[in-house]
């Protein structure tokens, strides 16, 4: 038997070696420079976070609004602003940038990897969203958000309709994280197919990784309609092309069909990985392995490829013919058996396991109960009479928070309990966690559930204020209050994670017994991930004593340790065998610059300066050549002097 | 309790459960289905979540392994047979929603405006009003004038969108005489929420009435005030935008407010339809319905008082 201690006694033979190698700087310098797939991830998480913050309170300013009938608290115009944003903040800048940071943070750790495939595209997609989102959320307090919809609709998004800067910010702004997210999503997908320890075929794969793998997929595929969408959105704003100008002949459905050939998939988008994370943390406290991990693989690349023929279901209202419309509500009903697949695996995993309800694992079992009911009103939709109905009722509002907040915040909160240990070295207070749950989760319901019922009752989405009398104004109350008590349970996180990271006890290596990878390292890992890189027995190595023993066995092994510089082991994608090792990149500022010149440019062009954003791009160039020149002439060097040798 | 909370509030005009016509009672009838069937579903997860949490073996029980039989069955195969139900009574809902009973004799062209709605009835021209005879079908085609809008009546019919160079269309028909109020769905800018309609349904001979008195051009104002509340509307910028038929005035970018003195609300729903709040509304209605596209009317107070008095004449 492997012991904990032994495997410290081989990391600090090993650590030793490792350490300078793999040391970054500290400061302010390493701060802009640094490519550390945990520091990155870890900036990703906080950064989103501050945008969850700000589009949050955005919503209770909303809610405050509609608390009663005709209230005045904030002008039409600035509540269009505020929903606005919230959607995009939420949708762009909040669920999929957490997301990436979970997976950033835990893809090396979990593949039993030193970094990921790409280190400095990783630090250059999170200068990238970080700036995209800074332009967004910052335009509110200039009075230029964006305030056409999330979806932003033409011709009202024309500037005919709807003048001033916003609507810029809105499609240049997406178009920045739309590099951002692209690189990352292919970052992930040469990592999971290059990076794997050795002796983890695809078999042995996490589902968590599985699930970023095809949300990865998905994105690379997903958004380009999206770019293209925002640039023609853009080009008819700024530049008097008519794509989507009805009067010159352009298209406004056009619009919705790229729009909603990305938007629906962008739900799973969102919600894979964060279902990923309910397939990470429900074995642990569960004490037993996933059941049907080959149908839950299967499920979630099933959701991923036919996710992409559903779009239409958001356009049933807009008269199509009955044809197509039946054929798209077929797509849109198959799309949740793979969701049936998932739910019932974690279900048995929990009846048939010894259940350990720690406070990760209290939020899963509150995402069990309400993800179902976003789940079966979801299937309600593609239901081509009761959609036409409900959409753009507050029924379709209600039914994406039971999916949105239900299947993506309640996850990543439980796997913020739940890696918080590895993320920082600190344990967040269970007690607190608790009281945090049991008031979002009462908060949460209390919130959207009536929403529902007043969409049944004919209330529309997206109005400033309603009439009385229409049988709404007893539910909208209740929907405010909820939205407050929401607020106090994840301040309440917030508050135990500043305390914890202050005074919070020190997490062990493995604090709930977890079966993957990333609880072999120290809690926070070294820079170096793993002194020894293990190699791989079966789909739980840390339940597996082989697995265990190699990181003992292979201290010796230098193909293993790796210690003659910042390197990592490249194995096959299938089979997980040990090809040949690759070097890593050293600190650079360059992804930075490379980032900052996209972000000048599009600043540029959002205040109309044409000059400043072409030296923008100029800046991105210039940093495009640099990032890629000093390797290949290293490379040469080194190639001449094995020659020579 | 969701069912009692879902019944005791469905009293209000505009609600999709308290119907008053056969499109609207099929997708009432396809709800209560759903729900049923998702309340189920939703009844076993929390059955299966409260069942682990009551079994919590203790710490000396092995966990048990297995369980892939269930997860195919009751996660694939299941939920295949009953979504293939729930598409049967979709495609079912959708055919016998696609035509009325009975072909409709009337057709009403609807427009949409930012943030208002222009109705064309053959020999006329009124807004945010839509009277149709009871227990006959009437045709509805929808235009816009500018950007996406949504026509939303939800106590007779689903919604339909109103989409540049687009020709859209559906058919309402009300078995009760009543009001069913509607609502645009589609956000459509600073006054989407301010953008509200009545369907009016009437006994046949009431609806007959109806459509004569609209038919004919308004009525030139007996007394001396109202006389002058002409003069003041065809002389000030009134008439630039709005049409009076009968007089001078025949602006086309706002409402026609031929029968005005007709409709029960202002503004497309934005206040009651009294001399009041029509003082207010010409005055400044950007305090009533900020962002809508009206001016203010600076009016000295006895222009005002007569162009009240008119208007308030136009039944």
């Amino acid at each position: 038997m492997t012991t904990l201690e032994e495997r410290k006694a081989a990391e600090a033979a090993v650590g030793e070696q490792l350490e300078p190698i793999w040391e970054e700087s500290g400061g302010l310098r390493g701060w802009f420079t640094t490519v550390d797939h945990k520091k990155i991830g870890r900036r990703y998480m906080v950064t989103a976070g501050l945008f969850f913050t700000v589009a949050g309170l955005e919503a209770v300013v909303m809610r405050t609004q509609l608390a009663r009938a005709q209230l005045d608290v904030v002008s039409p115009d600035l509540y269009n602003q505020l929903f606005t944003l919230h959607g995009t903040t939420m949708i762009f800048f909040f669920a999929t940038p957490m997301l990436f940071g979970f997976g950033n943070y835990l893809f090396p750790l979990m593949l039993g990897a030193r970094d990921m495939a790409f280190p400095r595209l990783n630090a250059f997609g999170y200068w990238a969203f970080a700036s995209a989102g800074l332009l967004m959320t910052s335009s509110l307090l200039f009075g230029a958000a964006p305030n056409g919809g999330w979806f932003a609709y033409v011709p009202l998004n024309e500037e005919q309709y709807l003048p001033g800067a916003g609507m810029d910010v809105y499609s240049l702004g997406l178009l920045l994280l739309g590099i951002s997210t692209t690189v990352g999503g292919i970052n992930f997908i040469v990592t999971a197919l290059t990076m794997r320890a050795p002796g983890m075929s695809l078999n042995r794969v996490p589902v968590f990784v599985w699930a970023l793998v095809v949300t990865s997929f998905m994105v690379v595929f997903a958004l380009p309609p999206l770019n293209v969408a925002n640039l023609m959105l853009f080009l008819d704003r700024r530049y008097g092309f008519h794509f989507f100008d009805p009067s010159a002949g352009g298209d406004p459905i056009l619009w919705q069909h790229l729009f909603w050939l990305f938007g629906h998939p962008d739900v799973y988008i969102i919600v894979l990985p964060a279902l990923g994370i309910v397939s990470a943390i429900v074995p642990t406290f569960s004490r037993r392995p996933i059941a049907a991990y080959p149908l839950i693989v299967l499920a979630t690349i099933g959701t991923g490829v036919i996710s992409f023929g559903v779009w239409v279901h958001h356009m049933f209202a807009t008269g199509l013919p009955q044809l197509s419309l039946s054929f798209f509500s077929a797509a849109s009903l198959i799309v949740t058996i793979p969701s049936g697949i998932q739910y019932f695996s974690w279900l048995m995993t929990i009846v048939l396991g010894r259940l350990v309800v720690r406070t990760p694992m209290l939020w899963i079992l509150g995402f069990l109960v309400v993800f179902v009911a976003g789940g079966v009103t979801g299937v309600m939709f593609a239901v081509v009479p009761f959609d036409q109905q409900t959409t753009d009722s507050y029924f379709i509002v209600a039914h994406f928070h039971y999916v949105l907040f239900g299947g993506a915040v309640f996850p990543i909160v439980a796997g913020i309990y739940y890696w918080f240990g590895k993320f920082t070295g600190r344990m967040l207070s269970e007690k607190l966690g608790r009281w945090s749950f049991w008031l979002v989760f009462v908060g949460f319901n209390a919130t959207f559930f009536p929403m529902h019922v007043v969409g049944l009752l004919g209330m529309p989405r997206r109005n400033y204020t309603y009439q009385s009398g229409l049988g709404w104004d007893g539910l909208n109350l209740v929907e405010t209050i909820g939205a407050y008590v929401l607020t106090v349970g994840l301040a309440l996180t917030l508050f135990n994670i500043a305390r914890a990271l202050r005074s919070g006890p020190a997490a062990p290596e493995n604090p709930w017994g977890g079966d993957t990878l990333e609880w072999a390292t120290a809690s926070p890992p070294q820079d170096y991930n793993f002194p020894v890189v293990p190699t791989v027995h079966s789909l739980h190595p840390m339940w597996d004593e082989k697995t265990l023993a190699t990181m003992v066995r292979d201290e010796d092994d230098p193909e293993r340790t790796l210690t003659d510089g910042k390197q990592a082991l490249r194995t096959s994608d299938l089979d997980g065998v040990p090809e040949h090792v690759v070097e890593l990149p050293e600190e650079t500022v360059v992804p930075l610059v490379t980032a900052g010149g996209l972000f000048v440019a599009t600043l540029a062009l959002v205040l109309g300066a044409p000059v400043v954003a072409a030296s923008g791009g100029l800046l991105t160039v210039v940093g495009l050549v640099v990032w890629h020149w000093p390797r290949a002439a290293r490379q040469e060097a080194q190639e001449a002097q094995e020659a020579q040798a | 309790m969701v069912a009692a909370l879902l019944l005791t509030s469905c009293s209000g005009s505009q609600s999709a459960l308290d119907t008053g016509g056969p499109a609207a009672r099929r997708i009432a009838g396809l709800w209560w289905g759903l729900f049923a069937v998702a309340t189920a579903v939703v009844l076993v997860v929390v059955f299966l979540v409260v069942w682990a949490l009551v079994l919590r073996r203790g710490p000396d029980v092995r966990p048990r392994r297995g369980g892939e039989r269930v997860v195919l069955i009751a996660g694939a195969v299941v939920p295949t047979l009953i979504l293939i139900g729930t598409y049967v009574a979709t495609l079912g809902v959708m055919g016998a929603n696609r035509e009325p009973p009975q072909p409709a004799e009337l057709t009403v062209e609807v427009v949409g405006h930012d943030w208002w709605w222009e109705v064309r009835y053959p020999d006329f021209l009124t807004a945010n009003e839509i009277h149709i005879p009871v227990g006959r079908a009437v045709h509805v085609q929808l235009r816009t004038a500018d950007v996406v809008h949504s026509f939303w009546v939800p106590s007779l019919t689903s919604k339909r969108d109103l989409i540049p160079n687009q020709d859209n269309d559906l058919w309402l028909l009300a078995d009760e005489a009543g009001e069913y109020r509607g609502q645009c769905a589609e956000f459509c800018g600073a006054q989407h929420a301010g953008m509200a309609f009545l369907v009016v349904a009437q006994p046949a001979a009431e609806f007959d009435a109806w459509l004569a008195d609209q038919a004919a051009p308004a009525r030139t104002p007996t007394d001396a005030v109202a006389a002058r509340g002409q003069q003041v509307f065809e002389s000030a910028s009134c008439a630039s935008c709005h049409t009076i038929r009968g007089t001078t005035a025949d602006g086309v970018v706002g409402p026609n407010l031929t029968h005005f003195g007709s409709r029960q609300y202002l503004g497309a729903g934005a206040a009651p339809n009294d001399p009041g709040w029509l003082g207010g509304w010409i005055a400044n209605s950007q305090t009533v319905k900020p962002g809508n596209l009206m001016p203010p009317q600076p009016l000295a107070p006895e222009d005002l008082t007569a162009l009240i008095a008119y208007l308030e004449t136009l039944e």
